[in-house]
């Protein structure tokens, strides 16, 4: 356990995760848009906003999953003692956590059930760039339309067809997020 | 084992954070499924059952500190259960107030849509009391979670259909059913159907949150949301024939306030912001009085 | 001319200081301690325990102060607080078969290793009212008994003694109960989900409302989901609360609780796969909770119907949708007594309705009128 393990963490939890929280709703409300985040210093490879976003709704009760790079001794220890929530396969993640092509094929996670909808994982997709170039969004919360650089459209669009059941993404770059739930239709231009 | 228990002995906003993650991970999954009820953990808060306790915890994981809260019951700011969970807020959160529409940030309401629209970076919360809109069909929930589904909504426009047979029209006045983005049916809380109309394609986030009965729905914002009805029977939104004797609003829903024994009887605006607002812009009613008369 | 009611914060305030003095009541009359209510009002601090889902009698005795002795009222009060606690732990089950017993009987056997004890109880008093109760002296009361006559007296840990259904088993004559580690699921950490297991089902009725539970079980008695209970045993007393302690490496034990345990035997007629044999219902409840305890069991054992290959009569209390999302007296009467809130806004919706609908009728029954 290394100095940095216990450290990186919200230091005002209930104030910071009430503001992390507010820019994770409006961008899950508001597909494309992206929001700044503060307050969490996670141990490398991860991204200010992905060490916000799990400490804002991760906890002991939600089996998470690290894909590829992320899963590392410094980040699993960071993560067991700010978080607590047990690290298991993409088939019983609530939540999963890496880069795109780690997470691939994405088809592995929980996409709901059809009385149960609500029981899909959430993938926290960490990003080298994030702007609002790229595929058009459109849909619930997007008045006309939006851009978003996705890391491909393909798995979106296949996501989109399984509505009302299919995964939900948060897209993380630095200290900024993005959201893109399952209900955003998706189109390459 | 005594203890003392102030304000400042509570988490911000109440709730502790292992619940407020919980509802939040709730909220936001009821936004990627726009009208689909998802079960949370309602935990006892210190007010009852059936008073709000839904949307207190709803605003509870939604609130900053840098909000502007606006809590409504029957469309005004000064009802007695408005007041309470205002205050509520103001105490364990220690957020600003205001009755203002457009200052607010966050506004917790009971059976009204404010008049003023809404816009964007304003969150909606409603209180719900029977979030399930099948629920005074089917009594079951293990039969109407099979409805939703299935997408099995025939039950409802039976229902609809009846009252046409019956009563020649539609005979719902409130808590009005809605379809939103083409697949769940939706109960949007017992507003009047008057303000269906405002409930889609609104740039405000809408969240609704049901205590006792433990669930959470949302309307991301510029959601589809179609009040249910039939070619030849189309959905009307109503209100009663008058203006407001107030502020002379004619556009806006209003409360009848008995004034003597002898049939006298007078509208006016529930929504008590906008009447006001109304009011100071010198607008007057049948019954109103010039601002400067008016004011105390 | 018209001035909108305001002031709803000055009247809350209001009502809240006439609520005190109220509860207060005649100032010449002695104040109601906590430890008063703790020793001399036990079942209702139970009662409030068992509902509220929190051991602790002083807490309970103090709700039952601030609710003016409204049990309902005090059940809201411990809920609420309860809420708000941390989790530290989850304690390891009790073991019943240990607890140190104040009372237990079997009706289904004249005697039995471990004795028939009467207790403290109600039973075979005369419910005549007790004037000298009245009187400010005490009723004379018999010095410290002991409190059971099974146990060996100096004994620090209380003997073991086996329940009544242990004999059954012995003999095949009762279905089998295996224990299991499960975790069970937590209702008030988890949303209600059905159709519930029996360890969720049992968890509501436990704390739900005994008014309810209570009349639930009397009508399956009554024939509505008959299901023939002897009480095969009902035990009251003390259990050790053990909690694991991971860097010890033992349990170590944190408190005691005080449980009502009922155990009925019930009828059952066998079925093509198992040959006849008694079935089992349970209930257990905080502090001495008689009637709940038992009414639970037959509730328990109603709500059974499926694994046991019964027939759905459609009696409410084989109904678990019904029993479950009613029996919670705090849900129950929250949603009750809401409808005081103002709902003008909908009867409006409802009056203008209303009026649309008898103004057409009228204009409907003069055309026709007119055209005759």
């Amino acid at each position: 356990m290394s100095a940095h393990t216990l450290s990186g963490g919200f230091a005002d939890a209930p104030i910071q995760s009430a503001r992390a929280f507010r820019a994770l709703l409006e961008a899950m409300a508001r597909p494309g848009t992206i929001h700044a985040v503060t307050g969490a210093q996670p141990p490398a490879p991860l991204s200010v906003a992905a060490g916000v976003a799990l400490l804002t709704l991760c906890d002991g009760t939600t089996p998470l999953h690290l894909a590829g790079t992320s899963d590392r001794p410094e980040v699993r220890d960071w993560l067991a003692f700010h978080i607590g929530a047990p690290l298991v396969g993409p088939q019983e993640a609530a939540l999963a956590l890496g880069r795109w092509e780690d997470l691939a094929p994405v088809n592995r996670f929980r996409i709901g059930l059809p009385d149960y909808p609500d029981r899909s994982a959430t993938l926290i997709v960490e990003m080298d760039r994030l702007t609002n170039h790229g595929p058009a969004l459109t849909g619930p919360g997007i008045e006309t339309a939006t851009w978003l650089n996705l890391p491909e459209t393909a798995a979106f669009q296949a996501n989109r067809a399984l509505f009302p059941l299919g995964f939900d993404t948060i897209f993380t770059c630095g200290d900024r997020i993005a959201a893109l739930p399952r209900s955003t239709r998706v189109e390459a231009v | 084992m005594t203890m003392s228990h102030d304000a400042q002995a509570y988490n911000f906003a109440y709730l502790d954070e292992q619940t407020k993650r919980m509802i939040r991970r709730a909220i936001l999954k009821s936004l990627a499924v726009p009208g689909y009820q998802v079960p949370f953990a309602s935990r006892e808060m210190p007010m009852p059952y059936g008073w709000g306790t839904g949307g207190v915890q709803v605003t509870a994981a939604c609130l900053v500190p840098e909000d502007r809260l606006k809590v409504i019951d029957q469309g005004a700011d000064d009802t007695t259960n408005a007041v309470s969970i205002r205050k509520f807020f103001a105490r364990t959160a220690q957020v600003a107030t205001t009755e203002r529409t457009q200052e607010a940030t966050l506004i917790q309401t009971r059976h009204r849509i404010p008049e003023t629209p809404l816009t964007e970076g304003q969150i909606l919360v409603y209180q719900v009391p029977i979030p399930e809109p099948l629920r005074f069909l089917e009594p079951r929930e293990t039969e109407t979670r099979k409805m939703h589904e299935l997408e099995e909504y025939g039950l409802m426009h039976v229902k609809l259909y009846e009252d046409i047979a019956r009563h020649g029209q539609i005979a719902t006045s409130y808590a009005y059913p809605v379809k939103v983005e083409g697949r769940y049916v939706m109960d949007p809380s017992p507003i009047p159907k008057f303000d269906n109309p405002k409930l889609g394609q609104s740039p405000a986030i809408q969240l609704f949150g049901a205590g006792r009965e433990q669930r959470i729905y949302a309307l991301p914002p510029f959601t589809d949301v179609v009040s249910l009805d039939f070619d030849d029977y189309p959905f009307a939104s109503s209100k009663a024939p008058h203006d407001c004797d107030l502020c002379g609003a004619r556009q806006s829903y209003l409360d009848e306030v008995i004034t003597d024994d002898r049939g006298g009887r007078m509208f006016v605006c529930s929504d008590t912001d906008f009447c006001a607002s109304r009011q100071a812009q010198g607008k007057v009613g049948r019954l109103g009085v010039g601002q400067a008369e008016g004011a105390k | 001319m018209y001035v909108a009611v305001k002031g709803g914060e000055r009247a809350i305030e209001n009502a809240h200081q006439w609520l005190a003095e109220e509860r207060r009541g005649d100032l010449s009359i002695p104040e109601l301690t906590i430890p008063q209510i703790r020793e001399q009002m036990k079942l209702a601090v139970n009662r409030v325990m068992a509902e509220g889902s929190l051991y602790d009698p002083d807490l309970a005795a103090l709700a039952i102060k601030q609710a003016r002795g409204d049990l309902i009222e005090a059940v809201f009060l411990i809920r609420a607080y309860r809420t708000t606690l941390p989790r530290f732990a989850l304690s390891n089950p009790v073991d019943t078969g240990a607890m140190a017993m104040d009372r237990r009987i079997s009706a289904t056997f004249k005697d039995l290793p471990g004795g028939q004890v009467l207790g403290p109880t109600f039973d075979y008093t005369h419910r005549l009212l007790d004037f000298a109760l009245m009187a400010e002296g005490e009723a004379p009361f018999a010095a410290a008994l002991p409190s059971t006559q099974a146990g060996a007296e100096g004994d620090d840990a209380p003997p073991h003694v086996p329940h009544v259904t242990t004999f059954l088993d012995r003999d095949g004559l009762i279905e089998t109960d295996p224990a299991t580690d499960t975790t069970p699921p937590d209702l008030t950490r988890e949303p209600l989900e059905l159709p519930a297991d029996r360890a969720l089902r049992l968890q509501g009725i436990t704390r739900g409302d005994e008014g309810f539970i209570l009349s639930l079980a009397y009508s399956t008695q009554r024939g509505y989901g008959r299901t023939h209970a002897f009480v095969g045993e009902l035990r009251i007393g003390r259990v050790a609360v053990e909690v694991d302690i991971p860097e010890l490496g033992f349990a170590v034990e944190v408190g005691e609780v005080e449980l009502t345990e009922c155990e009925t035997v019930n009828q059952f007629k066998g079925s093509k796969t198992e040959p006849p044999q008694f079935t089992r219902g349970y209930g257990l409840v905080f502090g001495q909770s008689e009637r709940k305890s038992i009414a639970m069991s037959l509730v328990d054992r109603s709500l059974r119907w499926q694994e046991l290959g019964e027939d759905f009569t459609g009696a409410p209390a084989q109904d678990e949708e019904f029993v479950l999302y009613h029996c919670d007296n705090i849900q129950a009467t929250g949603f009750l007594e809401h409808i005081k809130l103002p709902h003008y806004v909908d009867f409006q919706a409802e009056l203008e309705l209303v009026r649309r609908l008898r103004a057409e009728a009228q204009a409907q029954a003069q055309q026709q009128e007119a055209a005759e």
